[in-house]
């Protein structure tokens, strides 16, 4: 275990540092940073002179060698347009994102797992197909839709939530919703799927010749080896919802970094981006890495290196 | 002797969109304590679905009825879900054909080894794990005590079918029901199986219900043998009655595919019997076996008397070989 541990650490390694170097190049793949920086209006020589100011006339690998070692240590350069350090600006919104994300991810699975379990106990009954109608729904309809409409009768209608802002913990109600809502049909899908698989496989009819109860059959013989895909499939998610929340985050004004880096492309605030895409990534790889770990933990067979 | 278990007129029906597949017709066995009962017959038999409709552990379309099924003087039928899980891994155990998809792989031997103990008895872990180790012994399992952190994908077939042994016989069961527990492994293993499989019933009286289509097997270690063929049991009795004096033709048959050292000569051909197990949907009138049988007359579409004899020999044939027809 520790060497797969260890191998895997290794892997997440690599890939982290293959991304910071594509998101380094991303600097120069949108044009030359300098003249992005210094406007349209400026002169030639004015571009020069912000050239030297930023260093950007320095080899690439001194650039990328200096942003790198600035960047582990959690400095990410200024910010173009706030004229801040860019760490600070990403810290403050992170919280709100990470938050939303953690709710998200928790509200789909707590909905989704038991949902899936209950469809693939008894396929075509009642329950399944009304878990087939709500997963449907999930998937068809639009975040930004969704949004609106919980808005129109929560905010609007009732007035028991408020429909913006991230100051309390009412506020991250219908934005968890409706993130969750939204991963909630994969995993419900996934889970079924996998159940219905394992529930017909020998080693559960091992355990109920054993005198276990459904309960004990359902639980701790099946789910355990269901839930494998399952938890792949929601690291991604977690990742995409720290990431691409954008649609979410703008709907309800929570101002987190998915937003920010929504308007920092906007404004080609590139170290901004540069950053965002740098822990968006990583957030991946972390939970990846984690996913890894814990599939591990479920199922002996996969703990090879 | 007090039998343990009796069956009469055991039936397994499947609702199908084409109709209803009789899988199992009306069966009756009996079988006392240190007994063991062979169950012979092909694929589609329903030798298997017997067994699983004993556990009431049928595939859940499946319907059990019979008009007796006594076990150790528990009406089987009445018996509510709860009384089923606690006979089950404790009085009645299970060895599945497949050793290898037959361990949750997700969890480690001592465990699974254990599971069944912890849920009937009232035993602490340490206990059960001194069990288990004493059983993997028993099954000749060695360093017994390092396996139970073992995961299954790190044995061979043959020592999960061992664990698998170990594990049905962790709460000393009264009645231990074996579906064809060697067909899955090696010739080299399948007799070392068998000779620890029945050791160990007799040492631990209990007795057995073995499921095979394997005669050889039958003939080492059956007391009582019953063949099926399309759901019902077309002859029964003592095992030396069966091999001496077979009675239905599909057990002459079956023991002509046997090759018997020094008697088969080389280059004779084997016997077989030619067709296939008809289908079991719907009603059927006559001898299942007559579109197979060697000696089939007019009488064979008609009703099949059944035959026994003193010893309990049964048969069920149009053909009178010097016994009279009882009609039970």
């Amino acid at each position: 275990m520790l060497v797969f541990t260890l191998k895997k650490l290794g892997l997440a390694l690599l890939v982290a540092l293959a991304v910071s170097m594509l998101s380094f190049a991303l600097l120069y793949l949108s044009g030359d940073p300098a003249a992005a920086i210094a406007g349209e209006t400026a002169s030639d020589s004015d571009i020069e002179a912000i050239r030297i100011f930023y260093g950007f006339d320095r080899p690439l690998l001194v650039q990328y060698g200096e942003w790198l070692f600035n960047a582990v240590r959690g400095d990410f350069g200024q910010s173009y347009y706030f004229q801040l350090p860019v760490g600070q600006l990403i810290a403050d919104r992170l919280s709100v994102t990470m938050i939303l994300g953690v709710c998200g991810i928790t509200f789909a699975l707590l909905t989704a797992v038991p949902l899936g379990v209950a469809a693939a106990v008894r396929p075509n009954s009642l329950i399944d197909r009304v878990a087939l109608f709500i997963s449907v729904m999930g998937q068809a309809m639009p975040s930004f839709w969704f949004g609106l409409v919980l808005i129109v009768i929560f905010s609007i209608q009732f007035q028991i939530l408020p429909p913006s802002g991230s100051e309390s913990w009412r506020h991250f109600v219908m934005p968890t919703i409706v993130l969750g809502y939204y991963a909630m049909p994969g995993i419900m899908r996934l889970t079924r799927a996998g159940m219905l698989d394992v529930l017909s496989a020998d080693y559960i009819r091992t355990a109920r010749a054993k005198g276990a109860s459904e309960m004990r059959v359902m639980f701790k013989h099946a789910l355990r080896n269901a839930i494998i895909p399952v938890v792949s499939l929601a690291a991604v998610q977690m990742g995409f919802m720290l990431g691409g929340s954008i649609v979410v985050e703008s709907i309800f004004a929570l101002h987190g970094a998915g937003y920010l880096a929504w308007e920092s492309i906007g404004r080609n605030d590139l170290p901004t981006v540069q950053a965002l895409i740098l822990i968006f990534s990583l957030f991946y790889i972390v939970f990846t890495f984690l996913s890894d770990l814990l599939n591990a933990w479920l199922d002996p067979r996969m703990r090879v290196g | 002797m007090d039998n343990i278990l009796s069956v009469r007129g055991l039936k397994v029906d499947i609702p199908l969109a084409a109709g209803t597949l009789h899988a199992v017709r009306g069966i009756d066995f009996d079988l006392a304590r240190g007994e063991t009962l062979c169950i012979v017959g092909e694929s589609g038999s329903g030798k298997s679905l017997t067994s699983l409709a004993l556990m009431d552990l049928l595939p859940k379309r499946a319907q059990r009825t019979a008009d007796v099924m006594d076990f150790a003087g528990i009406d089987l039928q009445k018996a509510s879900n709860r009384q089923m899980r606690k006979l089950r891994g404790d009085r009645i155990s299970m060895i599945f054909q497949e050793p290898m998809t037959s361990l949750n792989p997700s969890y480690t031997i001592g465990d699974q080894l254990t599971e069944a103990l912890l849920l009937h008895r009232n035993v602490g872990k340490a206990k059960a794990r001194e069990r288990a180790i004493e059983l993997l012994e028993k099954v000749g399992i060695t360093a017994a005590a390092s396996r139970l952190g073992q995961y299954p994908h790190q044995l061979s077939g043959g020592l999960r079918q061992r664990v698998m042994i170990a594990m049905a016989l962790m709460g000393e069961p009264d009645l231990i029901i074996a579906d064809e527990p060697t067909t899955a492994l090696d010739v080299t293993i399948q007799a070392q199986i068998l000779r620890l499989l029945v050791d160990l019933q007799r040492e631990m009286n209990m007795a057995m219900i073995l499921i095979t289509h394997d005669l050889g097997i039958v003939a080492r270690v059956a007391d009582k043998v019953a063949i099926m063929y399309a759901g019902e049991v077309v002859e029964s009795g003592l095992s030396r009655d069966v091999f001496i004096n077979p009675q239905h033709p599909y057990t002459r048959g079956l023991l002509r595919c046997i090759p018997v050292p020094g008697r088969t000569r080389p280059g004779e051909h084997l016997g077989s019997i030619p067709g296939i197990v008809p289908s079991l949907i719907g009603e059927s009138v006559g001898c299942a076996f007559r579109g197979r049988c060697d000696v089939p007359n007019d009488a064979c579409g008609g009703d099949i008397p059944q035959r026994f004899d003193k010893t309990g020999h049964f048969y069920r044939c149009v053909h009178n070989n010097a016994q009279p027809e009882v009609r039970p």
